[in-house]
């Protein structure tokens, strides 16, 4: 049954695709058998992150980005769109669709939405899996719409080749750009909304951050450019982030930002990230799959009664977690 | 968290703009732990029976108030049969009068849901469908 929709989906065939995608999305036997099959595809595609804060307009130049790849009619585009989970149902709302549907009718371009199903950190955790089976299907471009992240979500820059971070004026004053997380993900920053008041201030507090932490040559003290000593590794093949403005609802700035993600590949590709970052996320992927496994074949060994009874006594403050850990782990049921 | 999840797309095609009656409708299925696909005023059948493939549902929800009901249903049942979704159940939500209920079961739609209808019976009846 795999292997006739692997081959299907394989074969252009879009409803084999979105099963096979639900067998991977769900993690089944079959799905986990497929990824197998499909792996050796792999590894051609370029991945390309899109987050920020909610609101920002991340759907919007999602659909205006994929517009823009489609004008090459030999580019297929594939959108993958998480939004969250409820944590008391499981349930899920996932409605990036509304803004994407310039896209619809385009059979060069396949969007597919995700739930989160419980995972933190801006995307579900078969997001990269999904991500696979585009790849392999010869889908050239799979864009990644990560949950509404605020500063901890940064999964994606682990997943992704290039990370854009969208940005829109009015959501936070110049202090917040400067704090860790999400804006150090960027490859790319955006200005989104950039027809809205307050787009100056925006950009200026992503300029002073990245002079701050990128490798400044010369930055502006008490109005005067000064000479920074430069770090060691500076060279041409260091990426200074670019801002770009845009205006996602008329599409100005787009074929701009189109074009930084372009050399940014290039960039990568040149400068040897590009196998460094897929090593990187290899092995990322790898842990968590030995992670999963490990925990699953643990809870196998261990007895509910035992388990319970071990958690109870944690609970009851008469064994310490560590200890308990410990103890589990060496095969005792204390 | 693998479980498998229901997932509904809810649609509303036709050219008016009240969407309240969808967005309760999504909502409640979202809190009954379904994945809900919401896409938005103003769809095509085709818009919505080419969503329905790429996102792999269970289920098709429509709100239509417009009284385009006669012909919007068939078009996107013999669109969803078309890309081989023939399994894929559709319910639909709004003014629909008394003598058109018939037909529209008769050409396969699950259910449908008027004015009044509570959310309980909604999922009630999706979880119904989807497990035949």
């Amino acid at each position: 049954m795999t292997g006739e929709l692997v081959s299907a989906a394989l074969g252009g065939e879009r409803l084999s695709l979105a099963r096979l995608l639900s067998q991977v999305e769900n993690d089944t036997a079959e799905g986990r058998a497929a990824l197998t099959s499909l792996f050796p595809r792999t590894g051609r595609a370029h991945l390309i992150g899109i987050t920020g804060s909610p609101g920002t307009g991340k759907s919007t130049l999602v659909n205006r980005l994929a517009q823009h790849f489609r004008t090459d009619p030999q580019r297929r585009v594939a959108i993958v769109a998480v939004d969250p989970s409820s944590p008391f149902t499981g349930g899920a709302l996932l409605g990036d669709r509304v803004r994407m549907r310039d896209l619809s009718g385009d059979a060069g371009v396949f969007i597919r939405s995700m739930s989160s199903r419980g995972s933190l950190g801006g995307l579900a955790q078969q997001t990269a899996a999904v991500a696979h089976v585009f790849d392999a299907a010869g889908y050239d471009i799979v864009m990644i719409e990560t949950v509404g992240a605020g500063q901890g979500e940064v999964d994606i820059a682990r997943l992704a080749h290039t990370t854009v971070v969208v940005e829109a004026p009015g959501l936070g004053d110049d202090i917040q750009a400067i704090k860790a997380g999400i804006l150090e993900i960027a490859d790319i920053l955006v200005v989104n909304k950039a027809d809205r008041p307050g787009v100056e201030n925006t950009e200026k507090a992503l300029r002073a951050m990245l002079e701050l932490s990128g490798p400044a040559r010369a930055m502006q003290h008490h109005g005067k450019r000064m000479a920074v000593a430069a770090p060691a590794e500076t060279s041409p093949e260091v990426w200074v982030p670019p801002i770009q403005r845009t205006v996602a609802t008329d599409g100005s700035g787009v074929s701009d930002l189109a074009r930084h993600i372009e050399r940014h590949a290039e960039h990568l590709r040149k400068s040897g990230a590009w196998s460094a970052r897929e090593r990187a996320r290899l092995e990322a992927e790898l842990q968590a799959l030995i992670q999963r496994s490990l925990m699953k074949r643990f809870r196998e060994r261990i007895p509910d009664v035992d388990y319970d009874r071990v958690v109870g006594r944690v609970f009851e403050h008469t064994l310490s977690p560590w200890e308990a850990a410990e103890r589990l782990i060496e095969g005792e049921a204390p | 968290m693998n479980t498998r999840k229901i997932r509904v797309l809810v649609a509303k095609p036709g050219l008016d703009g009240h969407d309240r009656g969808a967005k309760v409708v999504a909502r409640a299925l979202r809190d009954a732990g379904m994945e809900v696909i919401y896409t938005g005023l103003r769809q095509t059948p085709e818009m919505i029976a080419e969503a329905a493939l790429q996102e792999d549902v269970d289920v098709v929800g429509l709100s239509i108030l417009s009284g385009a009901h006669m012909a919007l249903t068939p078009r996107l049942l013999e669109l969803l049969r078309g890309n081989g979704q023939a399994d894929v159940k559709v319910f639909i939500g709004g003014i629909i009068p008394d003598e058109d209920i018939p037909r529209l079961m008769e050409m396969g739609v699950a259910g449908i849901f008027g004015p009044g209808a509570s959310t309980e019976d909604i999922i009630r009846d999706v979880h119904a469908a989807v497990a035949k």
